[in-house]
């Protein structure tokens, strides 16, 4: 463990700290367990591993592993063309792959001086917003999920099929979307989209309230979560902790505000903060609850001030072997769980030197979550798990 | 915090108990795709030319090109076609957005069940499939990953043209050479339509990546005379260029010009490596210091042969240089690439022409080899009435006597007969001598033999053309002298053996214009005589055209021969190409491989 971090010092029941700052556990004492959360547990998207030692049932140290997913995206960006990194970055996050698309787009965009058309940034913006509420649709009732409340998921799974039929009409696949393509997008609007879009935001009106009421009007749902995951708000900056996360300790972080790209500035919106500064479980599903329901007035928002036609794709240079100039850039977009950024670097060749993810899960489910966990029950871990929505295959890139 | 509504809201769920389920039961039953989804490839194989750029933007190599039965390799095809491995593949559908034909599509259907793993990998379009005839799935969505727009060559105003004989092009800029060599998509389907097979792509990606010095070497280990390629090339690799089925081709000739012109002349000689040959003892004889004498003597040089080239003329270049008006080819130029040569050592012997002041036996004897480039030289007539009279000319004498620096008399109402290159050379360099000109072709403009550009320039100067016309008489006066032509009218008959339509008079249709000069332009043809008698009888000789083997060594075992009195095709580059050759059958010759 890291000697930074002091262990709170009212946990004399527990282990004591050793001269050297790491916890002194004598397993042989028969009082302390270790066992291993994962890799493969349904509280999880993904694979990723925690190693637990507990007393009783409460865990006194939590080791983060992972390394079940790895692919060595990065390096295989390295050995690709800057085109070809296109189908691949969407696999870095599965439930929310237009994110990556559009840091890709993004970043090759800046560093070729090349610009979106005016019809593709707009649907740029709404392909990102569909994907926010794709994701949230099944993360907010994942609250109860964790909980063995598994009836909002399963309500969740169906919204988000109707949106991943939007999907598939506009994008031509339900997951790995590939719409954003560096230069536009790849497609516009289908004849009668837009009305069966807003139709399907009816139905999530509907389920919002549904969800509302089992899960969040729900006294054993309060009874688990409140004050359950605490993570102060002066940690935030300490850990690096974004997006709703942040959000719930009170304190407002939203690229879509503070960094405006695309359509975001032209747009009437404001990121719900907890002002209670509740920080818990609750709180972040809560505010996980209230982004989903800004993020539905936002795409009614989209399709009312988007432009109905325009040009989809800029002159791009020749795909085939489309050199970036020298240079290096971040780029960075808001996705459903906080600050999603790519660091690129071009040494002027038709292949990427570098593109690194800087994605909200590496701080929160590394570093933030071994903190959080010390204290926790056993059962409490995949709440607390989930509501930093951990994703590993954004970790493991 | 907690309050009694939290013990009761979650029961609200019951409320649920009469909704409908949402789920579908049946597994079996068919939900189709939507109408772009990105299903299993479908490929039309009549419009597929094979040119690879699916696979090449693949990254996941699922694509590979195979030879595909009852698909032959010709020009513009490569005879490959893309087999899919879905395995690999990750349904982006780049390899659609990037196809050049747009003979690549997907359908809608994206469930198969088979045993056998290997189904999974199959040629769309030829295995067949049963979402072959699918209407729906992804297509272009009507952009293009490269720019199907050419760079516009800027060229003199037509007004301006045809008061002097400057140069028509102005040749590319770095950027503009840069923006245009930017949308080549690197096929090579143009190498093989090449007569030269000069290395299109590789020199085209020199200049993207700025290394001029590089592009050049690629120019020379095909072609000796990049500059007048790029200057009036045929560009047959323009014709079969992928991104030209949907878009303009690409400037391929454009593009050799500026690396020629790009790198300074004076380090030609350094980066090409000519400044220390090997040097040989055996010595080749070159008759002919045209295109094609010129490629065998730069290629024999570098293989360290001594070369002797013989012209008859005072100038080399043969037909470029006598036949190509200035306004296409500048004379520098020609001078500045042949004068190359003779610092690379090959000897020059103008004024000098075989049968005449040397005799063919004594340069047989003396060389271990001779190569013969004399082209054609010997116009055709057009056996009509009055056809020597004063005042009928022969477009190759009449466009060489210009380029000498003479100005022939055609007075100011000109007519030229046939629909060639040389044709429109006559008529464009008549017209810069003021004249006002007329074109008679026989057949209908898209027969020209012509390259499509010298037509659009003939009517952009003010030509008029007239088609499926055919000369019946040249009217003289008194003296002999040309005062009118006198042509008929044809109509188009088609050929019952599968040829081309061909033109047949209409009764009573004469017309006649009145000229001041009727230049000939229908052709030309070798004259052999110089050799004797006694060679002739040994030289296989068919339909006028020397008969050569792969080498291009003819019937005469030390005697090799390239360019017009050997190739049909009758261009500067086909040329080029059989000297290049020769050279290489020579080597083998002489060194008894």
């Amino acid at each position: 463990m890291n000697s930074k971090f002091k262990i709170e010092p009212d946990r004399s029941l527990y282990p004591s700290v050793g001269k050297d700052g790491k916890l002194e556990i004598d397993l042989s004492s028969g009082k302390y367990v270790k066992i291993w959360h994962g890799p493969n547990h349904p509280g999880v998207t993904g694979n990723m591993s925690l190693e637990l030692t507990i007393c009783g049932d409460e865990i006194v140290e939590a080791k983060t592993h992972v390394g079940y997913l790895h692919r060595g995206f990065e390096k295989i960006f390295e050995r690709r063309t800057w085109m070809q990194c296109f189908p691949t970055v969407v696999r870095m996050c599965v439930p929310e792959p237009d994110t990556n698309e559009y840091c890709l787009a993004a970043a090759m965009e800046e560093l070729s001086g090349v610009e979106a058309p005016e019809y593709a940034q707009w649907m740029r913006t709404l392909v990102l917003e569909m994907a926010r509420l794709t994701n949230l649709l099944r993360t907010v009732p994942g609250l109860g999920g964790t909980m063995g409340l598994g009836l909002g998921v399963q309500w969740g799974v169906y919204m988000r099929d109707l949106l991943l039929d939007r999907f598939e009409e506009l994008t031509g696949a339900r997951i790995y979307h590939m719409y954003i393509i560096p230069g536009g997008v790849r497609g516009k609007m289908p004849e009668g989209f837009k009305e069966r879009l807003l139709s399907n935001l009816k139905e999530i009106d509907d389920f919002s309230l549904r969800v509302k009421k089992l899960i969040f009007d729900n006294a054993v749902v309060k009874k688990r979560a409140v004050g359950t995951g605490y993570v102060d708000p002066s940690w935030v900056d300490r850990f690096g902790v974004v997006g709703p996360n942040a959000r719930a300790a009170g304190v407002n972080r939203d690229v879509r505000k503070d960094y405006p790209y695309l359509k975001y500035a032209e747009l009437d919106f404001e990121p719900y903060v907890d002002e209670n500064k509740g920080s818990d479980v609750y709180s972040r599903f809560w505010v996980r609850y209230m982004d989903m329901i800004n993020t539905v007035a936002l795409i009614r928002q989209i399709l009312d001030k988007m432009p109905n036609d325009g040009e989809i794709l800029a002159r791009i240079p020749n795909a085939l072997h489309w050199s970036i100039p020298k240079g290096q850039t971040y780029v960075r977009c808001e996705s459903s769980r906080g600050e999603y950024g790519f660091y690129a670097v071009s040494d002027g060749s038709e292949y990427p030197r570098r593109i690194n993810l800087r994605g909200p899960s590496y701080t929160h489910a590394i570093a933030l979550l071994e903190k959080l966990l010390v204290n926790a029950n056993i059962s409490d871990v995949s709440p607390i798990m989930v509501s930093l929505t951990t994703c590993p295959p954004e970790i493991e890139r | 915090m907690m309050k009694i509504k939290d013990i009761l809201s979650p029961f609200s769920a019951w409320g649920n108990i009469n909704r409908k389920a949402v789920t579908v039961r049946d597994p079996f039953s068919e939900r189709p795709g939507a109408d772009r989804y990105r299903g299993f490839h479908k490929n039309d194989i009549s419009k597929c030319i094979g040119c690879g750029t699916c696979e090449a933007i693949c990254e996941n190599k699922a694509i590979d090109m195979v030879p595909v039965e009852g698909v032959e390799t010709k020009k513009g095809d490569s005879g490959l076609r893309p087999m899919v491995d879905y395995g690999r593949c990750c349904w982006c559908a780049l390899c659609v957005d990037v196809c050049t034909t747009g003979s690549l599509t997907m359908s809608n259907e994206y469930t198969w069940v088979s045993e056998n793993p290997d189904d999974f990998r199959y040629i769309p379009g030829v295995d067949k499939k049963p979402w072959d005839n699918e209407v729906k799935g992804w297509k272009n969505p009507g952009y293009s990953l490269y720019n199907p727009d050419r760079v516009e060559m800027e060229e003199l105003k037509p007004e301006e043209r045809i008061t002097n004989f400057m140069e028509l092009v102005k040749g590319y800029s770095k950027e503009q050479a840069e923006k245009e060599a930017d949308r080549c998509v690197s096929c090579g389907i143009c190498v093989a339509s090449c007569p030269a097979h000069m290395d299109i792509p590789g020199y085209i990606k020199a200049i993207r990546d700025n290394n001029l010095e590089l592009g050049l070497k690629l120019l020379y280990d095909t072609n000796p005379l990049p500059e007048i390629c790029g200057r009036v090339c045929t560009h047959r690799c323009e014709e079969v260029c992928s991104i030209g089925v949907k878009g303009d081709p690409l400037a391929i000739r454009w593009l050799k010009r500026y690396i020629a012109d790009s790198v300074p002349f004076e380090q030609y000689k350094k980066i090409l490596g000519l400044d220390t040959l090997p040097e040989g003892k055996k010595h080749v004889a070159i008759i002919g210091a045209g295109p094609s004498g010129i490629s065998a003597a730069y290629y024999l040089r570098t293989l360290g042969y001594k070369v002797t080239i013989f012209e008859a003329k005072s100038h080399p270049g043969g037909a470029t240089m006598y036949g190509i008006p200035k306004y296409r080819l500048p004379m520098d130029i020609l001078e500045k690439e042949i004068g190359m040569l003779e610092e690379m050592g090959v000897e020059f012997r103008f004024n000098t022409m075989i049968g005449r002041e040397v005799k063919f036996d004594e340069l047989y004897t003396a060389y271990d080899a001779v190569f013969m480039g004399i082209g054609f030289e010997k116009p055709y007539l057009l056996a009509i009435e009055n056809e020597l009279a004063k005042g009928s000319l022969q477009a190759i004498d009449f466009l060489r006597e210009v380029n000498e620096g003479k100005t022939p008399e055609i007075g100011d109402k000109v007519v030229v007969i046939g629909g060639g290159n040389v044709a429109m050379d006559a008529a464009r360099v008549s017209r810069r001598l003021g004249a006002e000109v007329t074109i008679l072709y026989r057949r209908r403009i898209e027969d020209m033999p012509s390259d499509p550009e010298e037509i659009e320039g003939c009517e952009q100067e003010g030509i008029h053309i007239i088609t499926q016309a055919i000369p019946t008489k040249v009217i003289v006066d008194a003296n002999n002298v040309v005062t009118g032509i006198e042509y008929l009218k044809a109509k188009m008959v088609s050929d019952e053996k599968g040829g081309r339509p061909k033109p047949e008079p209409i009764e009573g249709s004469e017309t006649v214009i009145n000229v001041t000069a009727v230049i000939g332009a229908i052709g030309q043809e070798g004259a052999f005589e110089f050799l004797g008698t006694e060679w002739l009888e040994k030289l296989n000789i068919k339909r006028g055209r020397i008969v050569v083997d792969e080498n291009m060594q003819s019937s005469i075992p030390k005697l090799f021969a390239g360019g017009d009195s050997v190739n049909a095709t009758a261009d500067a580059i086909s040329a080029i190409a059989d000297g290049h050759k020769a050279a290489k059958g020579i080597d083998k010759l002489l060194q008894g491989l």
